[in-house]
């Protein structure tokens, strides 16, 4: 049977979404507030990859609370989980494995002061936004990941197709089989997140970056800890960057201390790194020996792990959000302030903005289908817009001039100019194109894990409780085979072994046994690969419904 | 011919059990919570046993805290007709109270046949399924791979170590699952909307009349040794006296 071919059920909405992370949450409760105080009908369909709203969601985090409180100003009372206020802010440069500067407060940026934020899980506060939108009447949807563009005969989106469940590992159907549905919309919203696997062929079908600078990524490797409760502080976030990255390898950590007393710790790397060598995973865990972030672990618990891709080419590499039938929102668009690592606030703001456009046009008597570019509007009027606008500078001056002068550059354009400094840095070569030959690098021996404070892939994998049915195509998909071995493993000792923090990339063998292998079922979603990959030749795909991470509060 | 079965919402299988830090039970904060895969298999029996005009009707009942509801709706989504829901609330339900409770919606729906997993994967009991069919006084099968209904009996094969044995039962009966049974369906996702209009009756021991006294203490919960480091001997003479001298094995 060829399943290109099957016949699907269809369903219609006024509003599909795509993806239940902050910003789909936030586009979806304000339809919804927006459709019962005009008293009309409205009809919205929320559809998440996940096996429960949550489960691939992995953050920081710290959040400004500006969007939730002007999405539900009652946000206390509905007990969103903001319980614990940040107290203490600290920033570090660590000088080498034992040293560490800490930064005076009176010379840290102003974007990464922290007063009046709240150390969360940004897990958590999905799974409560998710409660939100049910009660007001959203259809939310775990499980189901949206894996094809449905289009007009006009090109416009009409909509998305669910994933097909029960399809083995040789490609035909199972006796399970059921072929994914059509999902129609008036207008769809993209909420992927960073390098939606839908944002990514809407971006080609509809050219939506072609004014923009190349976007920037980084990887996040994050892990929850059960720490000792006497060395606990409550409210306390530690920020910092400098060793074990170097050599042109740049990123910074984050350690924040939650409530019931855990703490989260984690590394994010910025992918233009060009040494093939780099390992973020070995980076992290050698991080985590520094005695500012050990002191605090020793004695504690790991009790989960996970990575995700973040997007961080602001201002400057936002695409156009609009197309007809649909808007892209969030990290899918880009619309996270890395002069504050913080994405959360602002895709939800993007996500409503998105709600009140599409509403306004229904509202008009609009069908759907069109090109909503009265979106641009919306956005550059609102605060989203202006704070990203003050933070173009702040990736591309890290980029040019390196942490130190980068960091100053930094200081005096927030701080002293608050973003309004009459120039613009830009950065324009994809991450990808970045990676140097392995032959100018040697090696790097990073340190064997102890199993107390560092830990190997498979063990760390293991605590995503990530779960793939193994009967299925792999979801990692090469458009040409022969590349890793043929040109990836000579010309850089093929990267996806190292840069994959869930260990699903492998060569074995050697010389002409080298063979590669895709441990498909250990991906936990970080996208970093689709990213990455020096030959852009890795399609990541959306694998069987519910496949993926299970992360608790992460 | 009435179908009930019985499920329960226990930790997913997916998720890496953890021990509380004073050893008192299994964290379950923030953890991802399922249907019994065993369950599930019940629950698809019942499916093909209507799909084939054996059954009429799918009662699905299940008990615990509010949140279990959701497992219900599982089950309704799948294509089970109605839900009863007993909320007990927090308390440890031991499988003696679970069985009676049972026992007494068993005893007001008068179902032709009751089906429940050979056991829950979270506490592994496998015994709420026998104590329920001796309370009621009826016949019982457990880990059965195959049900075939024919009037008022039920054969059933059953897996038993090291082989096969099928039994046939005289109806009302009560039957537990075992792994091989079936496969179970994926949900569609018109009938998780369905399934949020179908019927879900909300009941309490008390209004049930049944006491649910506690007789077992959860006295202390141990997780597996954790497996220490291995080391990577040079030669032979090393191998064998780690053996002898570390691992103490020879
Ligand atoms: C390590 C790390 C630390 C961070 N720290 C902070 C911080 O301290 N403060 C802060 O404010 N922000 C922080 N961020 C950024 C923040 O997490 C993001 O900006 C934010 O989550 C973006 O929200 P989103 O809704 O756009 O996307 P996401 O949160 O990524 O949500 C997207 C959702 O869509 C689902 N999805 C994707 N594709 C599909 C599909 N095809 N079908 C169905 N479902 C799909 C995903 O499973 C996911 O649930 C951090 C990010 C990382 C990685
Ligand atoms: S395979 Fe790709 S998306 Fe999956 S974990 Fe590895 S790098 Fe991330």
């Amino acid at each position: 049977m060829d399943i290109t071919e099957i016949e699907r059920d269809s369903m219609e909405f006024d509003v599909v979404i795509v993806g239940a992370g902050p910003a789909g949450l936030a586009a979806a409760c304000r339809l919804m507030q927006l459709a019962k105080e005009h008293h009309q009908e409205l009809t919205v369909c929320l559809v998440e990859k996940g096996s429960e709203v949550g489960a691939h969601i992995l953050s920081g985090a710290v959040i400004e609370s500006r969007a939730i409180e002007e999405l539900f100003p009652n946000w206390q009372e509905l007990g969103a989980p903001l319980n614990v206020p940040v107290q203490r802010d600290e920033l570090y440069l660590l000088r080498n494995e034992t040293a560490a500067v800490k930064i005076p407060n009176a010379f840290i940026p102003a974007t990464m002061h922290n007063e009046g934020n709240y150390i969360v899980s940004l897990g958590n506060v999905c799974r409560w936004l998710a409660e939100q939108a049910e009660g007001l009447g959203v259809e939310v949807f775990p499980g189901f990941p949206a894996s094809q563009l449905l289009l007009n005969e006009d090109g416009s989106v009409a909509g998305i197709i669910t994933g097909d469940m029960g399809i083995g590992i040789d490609g035909e159907p199972k006796d399970s089989f059921t072929p994914g549905m059509e999902l129609r919309a008036k207008y769809t919203i993209f909420a992927e997140g960073c390098r939606g696997h839908l944002g990514k062929q809407l971006y080609s079908q509809f050219q939506l970056d072609a004014d923009a600078d190349a976007q920037h990524y980084g990887i996040g490797i994050k892990e929850l800890w059960d720490i000792d409760p006497s060395k606990h502080q409550e409210g306390l976030v530690i920020h910092g960057s400098g060793w074990p990255l170097g050599g042109g390898t740049s990123g910074g950590f984050f350690l924040y201390h939650s409530e019931n007393n855990q703490a989260v710790v984690g590394l994010i790397i910025d992918l233009n790194y060009s040494n093939p060598y780099v390992s973020p995973f070995d980076e992290f865990q050698r991080m985590k020996h520094h005695p500012l972030i050990a002191d605090y672990l020793q004695g504690g618990k790991r009790v989960a792990y996970g990575a995700r891709a973040i997007t961080k080419g602001g201002f400057n590499a936002l695409p156009k959000m609009h197309f007809p039938g649909g808007l892209l929102v969030g990290c899918n668009a880009g619309t996270l302030n890395f002069a504050k690592i913080k994405g959360t606030h602002t895709a939800m703001k993007s996500g409503m903005l998105a709600a009140e456009e599409i509403f306004a046009a229904l509202q008009a008597g609009d069908t759907g289908g069109k090109d909503l570019s009265g979106y641009d509007a919306r956005f550059q009027n609102s605060w989203v817009y202006t704070e990203l606008q003050a933070s173009r500078n702040f990736g591309p001056a890290l980029h040019k001039f390196g942490s130190l002068i980068g960091g100053a550059f930094n200081f005096i354009d927030q701080n002293i100019f608050r973003g309004k400094l009459p120039v613009t840095l830009r950065d324009d070569h994809p991450d990808y194109a970045q990676l140097r030959p392995a032959s100018e690098f040697a090696p790097i021996q990073y340190p064997k894990p102890d199993g107390k404070l560092s830990f190997d892939k498979l063990s760390s994998v293991f605590l995503s409780n990530t779960n793939h049915d193994e009967d299925q195509p792999s979801h990692l998909r090469l458009k040409d085979p022969t590349i890793p071995i043929g040109k990836n493993l000579p010309l850089y000792a093929e990267p996806a072994q190292r840069y994959c923090p869930a260990g699903v990339y492998e060569v074995l063998g050697e010389g002409a046994e080298a063979r590669f292998q895709i441990n498909a079922q250990n991906c936990v979603h970080c996208k970093t690969c689709d990213i990455k990959d020096p030959a852009q030749n890795i399609t990541w795909v959306t694998p069987e419904g519910g496949g993926g991470p299970n992360y608790p509060n992460m | 011919m009435k179908i009930l079965v019985a499920v329960k919402r226990v930790i997913d299988y997916s998720v890496k059990v953890r021990v509380k830090a004073d050893n008192s039970n299994v964290d379950l904060t923030n953890v991802k919570m399922s249907l019994n895969p065993f369950c599930e298999i019940a629950v698809e029996e019942a499916l093909r046993l209507r799909e084939a005009g054996k059954a009429t009707e799918i009662v699905v009942v299940s008990m615990g805290v509010k949140a279990a509801q959701d497992q219900i709706r599982t089950a309704l989504a799948m294509g089970a007709d109605r839900g009863i829901f007993i909320e007990t609330g927090d308390a440890e339900l031991n499988s003696l109270s679970v069985a009676k409770l049972l026992a007494k919606v068993v005893q007001d729906e008068q179902p032709g046949l009751i089906l429940l997993g050979k056991q829950a994967i979270d506490s592994d009991n496998n015994q709420t399924g026998q104590m329920l069919a001796a309370l009621c006084g009826y016949p019982q099968a457990t880990f059965a791979s195959k049900i075939v209904v024919e009037g008022d009996t039920a054969t059933v094969t059953r897996e038993i170590d090291g082989g096969l044995q099928t039994l046939k039962l005289s109806l009302p009966a009560v039957v537990t699952t075992d792994l091989r049974l079936n496969e179970p369906r994926y949900v569609k996702l018109p009938d998780i909307m369905k399934a949020k209009k179908k019927p879900l009756a909300v009941t309490t021991p008390a209004e049930l009349g049944v006491p649910v006294a506690n007789t077992i203490t959860l006295v202390r919960v141990d997780a597996p040794a954790e497996r220490s480091a291995g080391i990577k001997v040079e030669s032979v003479d090393a191998l064998i006296d780690a053996l002898k001298n570390k691992a103490k094995v020879i």
